[in-house]
């Protein structure tokens, strides 16, 4: 027994290194979690990328649940998430808001122009400040808003169709089925 | 010759450390020194998430750079160093901190360690009380001197 006990600490050892591995793979280590969700959202006035004299606020969105997607022109991952949004933005049944985040009006017009415009509307934060209460690090960055303005799921970093099917979707699903 | 091109070499890195620190200090209206000792001693215990092993005072990020703006105007609205702290807590987690508060969710962080001595102390007691009542010598040494 006791010569076995080297060979059980040393398995003991490979057992925790190993999951150290796998937890690192499993998961995004730089995600950080939310202390936002089923918190309610931060009061905002944005204005309209496509007419800035129009303001959109918190209180003008209440009553239906809605997406926020935080997105930018500089941004590289946002590229690769935009064709997921083209595809499946209308099916999602609550409208999605685009939230151009520390970006050029001009260039955030652009590129939607080159790619395509998957939002039911758009929203622009150039300084960013509003971003920083939504607790906005990075982009892409998604939320959904429920109809009394709670934050109920986010999503850090680009939407996939396997995340939309398995998170998102069974989260509007519920949010729908307790506000007919 | 070597000597002149080790004082260039020199001259050069002295002038590119200088470069760097600059690049990371943006000039913000501080009242006076203290003021700036203090936004720079709260700002180092703070952590940029988007380059996450650098703190926001060090920080070239876009992104630290408007953090440290938001700690500022906080200051200038007669904040206390807790409430800013809080501030960014509620936004982005404790993360945001890099000294952990002792809570639900970091109480294996903070006594894990212990934990591990205990589960140790434990193993060396238990081994030697049973070699003391068996009467057992301990193990042979010279094993271990060969290599």
């Amino acid at each position: 027994m006791s010569r076995l006990l080297p060979f059980i600490g040393f398995m003991l050892l490979a057992c925790l290194l190993g999951f150290g591995i796998w937890w690192n793979s499993s998961h995004d280590p730089t995600a950080v979690p939310s202390p936002l969700i089923n918190k309610p959202a931060p009061t905002f006035a944005l204005p309209k990328l496509d007419n800035p004299t129009q303001l959109v606020s918190k209180d003008s969105m209440l009553g239906k649940p809605y997406l926020v997607n935080v997105f930018a022109s500089w941004c590289f991952a946002c590229g690769e998430e935009h064709p997921v949004l083209m595809a499946e933005s209308k099916t999602l049944g609550i409208p999605v808001i685009g939230y151009d985040y520390k970006d050029e009006p001009a260039d955030a017009k652009a590129w939607l122009a080159q790619h395509g415009n998957p939002y039911d509307m758009v929203i622009a934060d150039q300084s960013g400040h509003t971003a920083i209460d939504f607790g906005v690090y990075g982009a892409p960055e998604t939320f959904l808003i429920d109809g009394k303005g709670v934050i109920r799921y986010k999503r850090i970093g680009p939407l996939t169709p396997d995340v939309i099917a398995r998170q998102l979707m069974p989260a509007i699903a519920a949010l729908q089925k307790e506000a007919p | 010759m070597g000597k002149v091109f080790r004082t260039w070499i020199w001259l050069t890195l002295v002038a590119i450390s200088g470069l760097a620190a600059a690049q990371a200090i943006d000039p913000l209206p501080f009242r006076d020194h203290a003021e700036e000792l203090r936004f720079q001693h709260l700002t180092s215990e703070l952590r940029c998430l988007v380059c996450q092993d650098e703190d926001l005072a060090d920080s070239n990020a876009d992104f630290a750079r408007d953090l440290r703006h938001k700690v500022f105007e906080l200051m200038q609205q007669g904040k206390s160093d807790a409430q800013i702290k809080q501030y960014l807590v509620d936004r982005y987690s404790d993360f945001v901190l890099y000294d952990p508060p002792v809570n639900t969710h970091t109480w294996l962080l903070w006594f894990g360690p212990l934990l591990i001595l205990i589960a140790g102390g434990a193993v060396v007691g238990y081994t030697i009380r049973k070699r003391s009542h068996t009467g057992t010598p301990a193990a042979p040494t010279d094993n271990g001197d060969d290599w």
